[in-house]
């Protein structure tokens, strides 16, 4: 029965614990009892939430039982990456610096997820900060990858990726701030969705590029990722950011089919240098797309080159400033020190991991006076040239389909000594952040060593509908998200 | 003290604005509060939060740039200033740079009868930090507290053009600020509560040329005076380097309010790089005409125009005037005793300058020597209105009007009702004047005797001695005139 319940999607589970034909404590047991059997494998969780998530089940089935209304995630378990704050429970960045930080508040995301009834198993691993694409910058443990334990999940959100391909959780929240959702769903063949900037509230998520930062949803399937949208989508007057606009609901036209769909090919994502197995899976994608009905178009994107760039200067900018609160003033880590400045050095200086302290000295450097104007005003042009290509893309297609990374999820420390590699892991992702568009990861097959491939969809702001509608009909004429791994 | 030297001061004022929330985040801006009470996770810098700009902060700012003649801008972006500091909970401050709410505005000044218009480069808005205790009373620590309550408290920082060319000017253009501030009710410019204050840049230059001398900045003036002094000790300071074949060098300034001198405290070359960005976290702010235009037309009565109005409309001299609008609320204060008076005086016009006299004169006297504000005033304004109304009505005379004062500014007790308790009524019975004044002539012979003889003046020792006599009640007038009359018969 367990081994039913942690394949079953999410949307199945809710349907099942609304009609009591199962248990929300017995679902959320099921849960559990697969993170005591392979998380210790996997290494997916910073904190497991055990007494928090049966207490929330109890109070589900509670609910159920005296036949109160009900939310569309009654009783369904959810990992949520431990960047985002549950009030009461342990949020620590993955850093040293807030290894023994209690939230004090919940995140908006987390009021409307226990609003629609979801239960928090547990807090899953990222890259420290969520600066990394392998968690391998945790400062506790890199996240293995469920389908090969050799490989990273993929980053920052590994732990969201891994603990729902694990079968672990059946959805996860990460966050995105360069690919960091698609990408590690890329990496452990499920889907992965980074909705338009300012379609989710930030509020509550911590802070690495307040730019292009977006809470979004992860899950095996299309629908079960609609659904969560669904729920944590809308404007928030929390967090200035949010746009205040309807919010459509994403099931309501995800079976609408992509006859006479126009798909976009961007020529600068399809590389000579692009993995031989990404390729091929590409390839056969676009083959069922035609076969659905649907037209493809090559566009240009034509700044993508400057996308790397242009990325790592504006986040690790925003990063200087967002990450300096973190001084051991008031909450988090603080070293033994004499002084102020030896409060400071001390405490951030062994609070912080290398990657972050790299990327807090190259934001640094680029706002410096004399500086400010060749970096990050630079940057601030290109990214709008880069948003104008997809703009003009726009015109001519509904959506822009290209490959979730440049290669299936390598060896844990392949690349962690080559941080200018490791960077070139977000090629494909991090446009679609800078334009603020909305994009996802879903599967597309699986390299020669098993190791899974993901295929990416862009479209218009906020025009989710279209994006989910497009891989919902590619899923269903495809098993991918079927396949299970061995663990 | 100097003819060489042409003195060029600009200043930096913050002020706080007046709202009940805090500028991101809804606590409380109450000063009085227990430390690190008025706080959340918003102001103390929690990770994942995120700001949202109280509008009501930005009505004040647009509101005071309007005051001052400012161009306001349609669009205005919110910037990060960073720094390390622990009274700073972010480490950054959410200020302005580019495209404050405000630019371009002036403001008169007059010192010495010349009045002189003030530019104004521009005014943005701003979070106020935190406040750090180092002691306890005498007791010093070896550590620092940290008090959050402050920290988000919205502020305003207004920037001078450098058209100030004295100390003096500089102390006019804060007192011209704060009063105008006030006015605009955008601020209570407090300076003990360190709701208003100032930073001074300050060169000298000799007369005739035309590039400007390096400036030193002056920080910790905690009193319109204070600025004061610490401009003249730096103009002195600077010209003594300059004669002395020196060269001032830029640098960060700190005045000592007790050794009465300014203090190096950082040079050009350890200024800091604050690394301003526009915050991604605040999207940039639209204002559109109709909310310009809605707090055109909301703006309280600014200074010129009140003034304007108590001259022509009421008659007031221009000297009260000026002294009258220089504080809005003694302003405030001669508008609520004169509307009482009105209730009960026969002419407006009379009353108008009664009240400005008895304000001017007895009032600002008695707080004066109490180093009170009028703010602070033992008498409430309706109380004054009511004893000029006992005055015009002639009730009591101005002698006794005087001694009711004395007990008023005790305890702000209704002049009506000492009046009654006291037994001041005053005497104008004809027929009790003549009885008392005869009396008093049968009793002073001599004087009587001078008098006739031709010493005229001699009827102020009678006057006195009926005023004696009927305990200071009787009217004076009437005591004169029956005196007149019943001596010349």
């Amino acid at each position: 029965m367990n081994s039913d319940i942690i394949k079953m999607t999410a949307t199945e589970l809710a349907a099942k614990i609304k009609s009591k034909e199962l248990s929300s404590v017995e679902v959320t047991k099921a849960f559990l009892g697969r993170i005591k059997e392979v998380d210790p494998k996997i290494k997916a969780y910073v904190s497991v939430c055990e007494d928090y998530a049966l207490k929330q089940a109890q109070q589900s089935d509670d609910k159920i039982a005296k036949g109160e209304n009900v939310g569309v995630l009654e009783g369904v378990p959810i990992a949520i990456k431990d960047n985002i704050l549950i009030k009461d429970i342990r949020m620590t960045a993955s850093s040293k610096i807030l290894e023994n930080y209690i939230a004090p508040y919940d995140a908006t995301v987390i009021t409307k997820l226990k609003d629609a009834g979801a239960v928090f198993v547990g807090k899953a691993n990222l890259d420290e900060f969520a600066m990394g694409s392998s968690t391998e910058n945790s400062a506790f443990f890199t996240t293995r990858n469920p389908w090969n334990t050799e490989h990273i999940p993929g980053g920052s959100s590994g732990g969201s990726a891994s603990a729902v391909g694990a079968m672990t959780a059946p959805l996860a929240l990460g966050t995105d701030t360069g690919g960091s959702i698609r990408q590690p769903a890329s990496c452990c063949g499920i889907v992965g969705v980074k909705p338009t900037y300012g379609r989710v509230s930030r509020f509550g998520a911590v802070a690495f590029a307040s730019s292009l930062d977006q809470i979004g949803p992860m899950s095996k399937t299309v629908e079960d990722s609609a659904l969560l949208l669904n729920v944590i989508a809308g404007h928030d007057t929390k967090d200035s950011t949010s746009i205040n606009i309807d919010v459509p609901n994403y099931l309501s036209t995800i079976k609408d089919g992509v006859k006479g769909l126009k798909i976009g090919l961007p020529k600068e994502y399809f590389i000579d240098g692009l993995d031989a197995d990404v390729k091929a899976s590409l390839d056969k994608s676009i083959e069922v797309y035609k076969n659905l009905g649907a037209e493809f178009v090559e566009i240009s994107l034509p700044h993508t080159d400057y996308a790397v760039a242009v990325y790592y200067i504006i986040c690790c900018s925003e990063a200087s400033a967002n990450l300096a609160r973190y001084d051991g003033v008031r909450y988090g880590f603080r070293a033994d020190c004499n002084n102020l400045l030896d409060e400071y050095q001390k405490s951030r200086g062994q609070g912080f991991g290398a990657e972050v302290k790299r990327r807090i000295m190259l934001g640094t450097y680029a706002l410096s006076a004399g500086y400010y104007d060749a970096l990050y005003g630079k940057s601030q042009k290109v990214r709008t040239l880069i948003k104008q290509d997809f703009e003009k893309a726009f015109e001519k297609v509904d959506i822009i389909l290209t490959p979730s990374a440049p290669t299936p999820a390598f060896k844990i420390g392949e690349k962690s000594s080559d941080p200018l590699q490791m960077y070139l892991s977000d090629i494909f992702t991090i446009s679609c952040n800078l334009a603020a568009i909305p994009g996802m990861s879903l599967p597309c097959g699986f390299s020669q060593k098993g190791i899974p491939i993901g295929m990416q969809l862009l479209a218009k702001p906020f025009d989710e509908q279209t994006m989910f509608k497009t891989a919902y009909a590619y899923e269903q004429a495809t098993a991918w998200h079927k396949e299970f791994p061995k663990i | 003290m100097n003819n060489k030297y042409e003195v060029i001061i600009g200043l930096e004022v913050h002020s706080q604005i007046k709202t009940k929330t805090k500028i991101f985040c809804n606590c409380s801006t109450d000063f009085h509060s227990q430390p690190n009470t008025n706080i959340c996770p918003v102001c103390t810098g929690q990770p994942g939060v995120l700001p949202v700009l109280n509008k009501h902060a930005v009505e004040l700012i647009v509101r005071t740039g309007l005051a001052l003649d400012c161009t306001i801008n349609k669009k205005s972006v919110f910037a990060r200033k960073q720094y390390f500091y622990p009274d700073l909970p972010k480490n950054y401050q959410i200020s302005q740079y580019e495209l404050p709410f405000c630019e371009h505005g002036k403001i008169n000044i007059t010192v010495d009868g010349k009045t002189k218009s003030i530019g104004i480069t521009r005014i943005h808005l701003e979070e106020d930090a935190g406040k750090l205790i180092h002691d306890i009373g005498s007791r010093q620590l070896d550590y620092s507290l940290a008090d959050y309550n402050r920290t988000g408290v919205p502020l305003m920082e207004i920037v001078s053009e450098p058209d100030m060319r004295s100390p003096q000017e500089a102390a006019a253009y804060l007192e011209s600020l704060k009063n105008l501030i006030e006015y605009v009710e955008a601020s209570d410019c407090n300076m003990e509560e360190g709701k208003f204050r100032c930073d001074a840049n300050i060169s000298i230059r000799p007369f005739g040329q035309k590039e400007f001398g390096t400036k030193a900045e002056l920080k910790n003036m905690n009193s319109i005076s204070g600025v004061q002094e610490a401009l003249s000790y730096e103009v002195e300071r600077q010209i003594e380097i300059v004669e002395s074949g020196g060269r001032v060098i830029q640098e960060t300034r700190t005045w000592d309010p007790n050794e009465k001198v300014t203090k190096s405290m950082r040079s050009k070359e350890n200024a800091h790089d604050y690394r301003y960005f526009p915050d991604p976290d605040l999207v940039p702010v639209n204002l559109d005409d109709e909310f310009i235009d809605n707090i055109k037309k909301n703006i309280p009565e600014l200074p010129e125009a009140r003034k304007a109005r108590l001259i022509n409309d009421l008659g007031l001299s221009e000297y009260d005037t000026n002294i009258i609008i220089s504080d809005k609320a003694l302003a405030d204060y001669y508008e609520t005793a004169l509307n009482t008076a009105n209730k009960g005086a026969k002419e407006p016009a009379a009353a108008a300058k009664t009240v400005a006299n008895w304000i001017i004169t007895e009032l600002l006297g008695k707080l004066n020597n109490s180093k009170l504000t009028i703010k602070e005033s033992p008498i409430s304004p309706e109380n004054i209105g009511k004893l000029v109304i006992l005055i015009s009505k002639g009730t009591i005379s101005g002698k006794i009007a005087k001694t009711i004062f004395e007990d008023m500014f005790k305890d702000n007790k209704d002049p009506e009702v000492i009046v009654k308790e006291k037994g001041l009524v005053q005497i104008s019975d004809a027929g009790e004047i003549v009885k008392v004044c005869q009396e008093a002539i049968d009793e002073n012979a001599k004087i009587v005797a001078d008098y006739k003889s031709g010493k005229k003046s001699a009827i102020g020792a009678l006057v006195g001695a009926v005023m004696k006599k009927s305990k200071g009640k009787a009217n004076p007038q009437m005591v004169n005139k029956t005196l007149t009359e019943l001596l010349n018969k």
